[in-house]
């Protein structure tokens, strides 16, 4: 069980002020506060369409492919504005994203880890070994996928694929992982798995977990944001907000399962 | 539906329950079914009788002045000589030589423009560009020769310095832009069949736009590329107006770009109306047609085998 929040750090990993998100001018997500602190695992609820996705792609930038998404306000990665990044390549390499439904690319189990560090130039066969294995172990998969890391990443189970999805968002060795919904299409035994792995990596790594399961969030997250509608209602440490703290009374509806 | 259409049996009887009633859903969708099988055969049939009605005149030929020695290793096609042969090495030559310089021309321009525009043109552009790629696919072939004979060639002529422009050069540009729209348009849905859910988990990974198309979404797509080209393939080889105006249709097997050759489709088209049924002569350009067919028959059959590997390697 996780204690309360993490001890306030000097420079949050992220920060959002007024932040919002506009599709073709259709505000998804206004007005929200929130500093996430450095190796903190920041758990996201919230019914669907309330703008949690929309705040994790806020932070990796992908308005750059998403026509008509547009960013206002401020958010800042490690104290610098996101907006002002020259490079996103660069942005995006530093934050792993796993995304709702896994997605295997269509290479080899091996070439889907070591996509990312060959993509940043890594060419020696023995640092690839190095780093794809590392990173399988770190995503609790590389005893399922040793002798066979040259099949095809699509053709593994959907809960492998997952973990082989996270094992290559690890291997960029990112400092922020953004987790949206991940265990959507996944086993609950899985789900476990994963949720195991998160606890591990909170030692190295900022977690955003972004979760439709409610106890998922009570769980994992160290202090948990509640979404709703576009606006972010309220964050408290998860304890709190569990053991019937939450300032609002919309919080605890949701916790507790009594929401339309 | 009434009951009346319920098989008379005893009430007892268990197989007299609705799931064994025949209504109305049922006698439709058994209509559709005959109706859309028959559809689907026709064209096996017709194809069939095709086959069936080249392989009677050709064979005529194959069992008789035929010798494939002379028919594949000569290059004297001289079928109205009084002592005629029938060498079609230079006409293979020509086939080869112009579809060959056509794909050289077309396939990096085709894949070029189908990742243009499958991965980098947006919105407008991406439409306008696709609009007239199609247009460019419905230029017959015969204004495709006149633009061979009035435009390329006085064009070959003056930047060249040679004394015609009809010949593989004009053929195989010809060509090329003949099948350049149609390899632009399957080339593009094989990139289209490649999920986005592929290029947004690439560019979150941090891969350029270039990185993602390398790395990720060519690979993906290899299969639907290659039946693209092979298809490509395929047209040119079969195309015979355009090449016929183009190439200046003199039997030779060539040397350089701006030697004139024949194809074996435009000695067809060119030959036919004037040999007598029946004739050695007639019977021979079946042949032609016959491995004409085989050919295409293959390239097809390759390109649908890659299709189908698609969804699968
Ligand atoms: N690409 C898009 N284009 C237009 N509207 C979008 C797009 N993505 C999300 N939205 C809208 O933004 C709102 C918030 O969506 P999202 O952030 O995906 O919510 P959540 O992840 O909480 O389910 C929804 O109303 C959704 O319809
Ligand atoms: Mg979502």
């Amino acid at each position: 069980m996780v204690t309360g929040p993490a001890p306030p750090a000097p420079v949050p990993k992220v920060s959002a002020r007024g932040l919002g998100v506009r599709f073709h001018g259709v505000p998804a997500l206004s007005g929200v506060d929130l500093d996430v602190a450095p190796r903190e695992i920041l758990g996201i609820i919230g019914p669907a369409g309330s703008g949690k996705t929309s705040f994790l792609r806020a932070i990796n930038r992908m308005d750059e492919f998403i026509p008509g998404m547009e960013i206002e306000g401020s958010l800042s990665l490690d104290g610098r504005d996101v907006r002002r990044f020259r490079n996103l390549y660069a942005l995006r390499r530093r934050v792993g994203v796993v995304f709702p439904l896994p997605v295997g690319l269509p290479l080899s189990v091996y070439d889907n880890v070591a996509l990312s560090p060959r993509l940043s130039g890594v060419r020696g066969k023995d640092e690839l070994d190095g780093i794809v294995e590392k990173c399988l172990r770190r995503a609790a998969l590389w005893d399922e996928v040793r002798d066979r890391l040259d099949t095809l990443g699509s053709l593994l189970s959907g809960g492998q694929q997952q973990r082989l999805t996270i094992a290559r968002a690890l291997s960029q060795s990112p400092d922020l992982l953004l987790l949206d919904e991940f265990s959507i299409a996944v086993d609950p035994v899985t789900t476990m798995r994963i949720e195991d792995v998160l606890r591990e990596l909170r030692e190295e790594v900022t977690i955003i977990l972004v979760t439709n399961l409610v106890q998922q969030a009570r769980r994992v997250a160290d202090r948990t944001a509640f979404f709703l509608t576009g606006e972010m209602v309220e964050v408290g440490p998860t304890e709190a907000l569990f053991e019937g703290g939450a300032r609002d009374p919309r919080t605890t509806d949701y916790i507790e399962g009594r929401f339309g | 539906m009434s009951t009346q259409d319920r098989p008379s049996g005893s009430p007892g009887d268990a197989a007299a329950g609705p799931p064994d009633r025949r209504d109305l859903a049922w006698y439709v969708d058994m209509g559709v079914r005959v109706l859309v099988f028959a559809g689907g055969i026709s064209a096996i049939v017709f194809i069939f009788g095709i086959f069936v009605f080249i392989g009677k005149e050709g064979l005529g030929f194959l069992t008789g002045p035929f010798r494939p020695g002379e028919f594949f290793g000569s290059t004297a096609w001289r079928p109205t000589s009084d002592y005629p042969t029938y060498g079609i090495l230079a006409l293979m030559a020509g086939t080869a030589s112009v579809t060959g310089l056509a794909m050289l021309l077309a396939v990096p321009f085709s894949l070029g423009a189908a990742i243009y525009i499958a991965e980098f043109a947006r919105g407008r552009t991406r439409e306008t560009l696709k609009v007239l790629v199609e247009l460019l696919a419905a230029v017959p072939s015969v204004v495709w020769g006149f633009v061979g004979l009035t435009v390329v060639n006085p064009a070959i002529i003056s930047v060249f310095d040679v004394p015609v422009g009809l010949g593989v050069l004009n053929s195989g540009i010809i060509l090329g832009l003949m099948a350049t729209p149609i390899m632009t348009t399957l080339a593009e849905d094989a990139l289209k069949a490649v999920p986005d859910t592929y290029r947004e988990a690439a560019e979150a990974m941090g891969a350029s736009r270039l990185q993602v198309v390398v790395r990720v979404v060519l690979p993906a797509a290899r299969n639907g590329l290659v039946a693209a080209v092979l298809l490509g393939v395929g047209r040119g080889f079969g195309e015979t107006m355009a090449v016929l105006m183009a190439s200046g249709h003199s039997i030779n097997v060539p040397t350089s770009v701006f030697d004139s050759v024949r194809a074996l489709t435009a000695t067809i088209a060119a030959e036919l109306g004037e040999t007598a049924d029946g004739s050695d002569h007639y019977r021979a350009l079946f042949t032609i047609g016959i491995l004409l067919f085989v050919v295409t028959f293959a390239i097809n059959l390759t390109a649908d085998l890659f299709l189908r590997g698609r969804g699968r390697r």
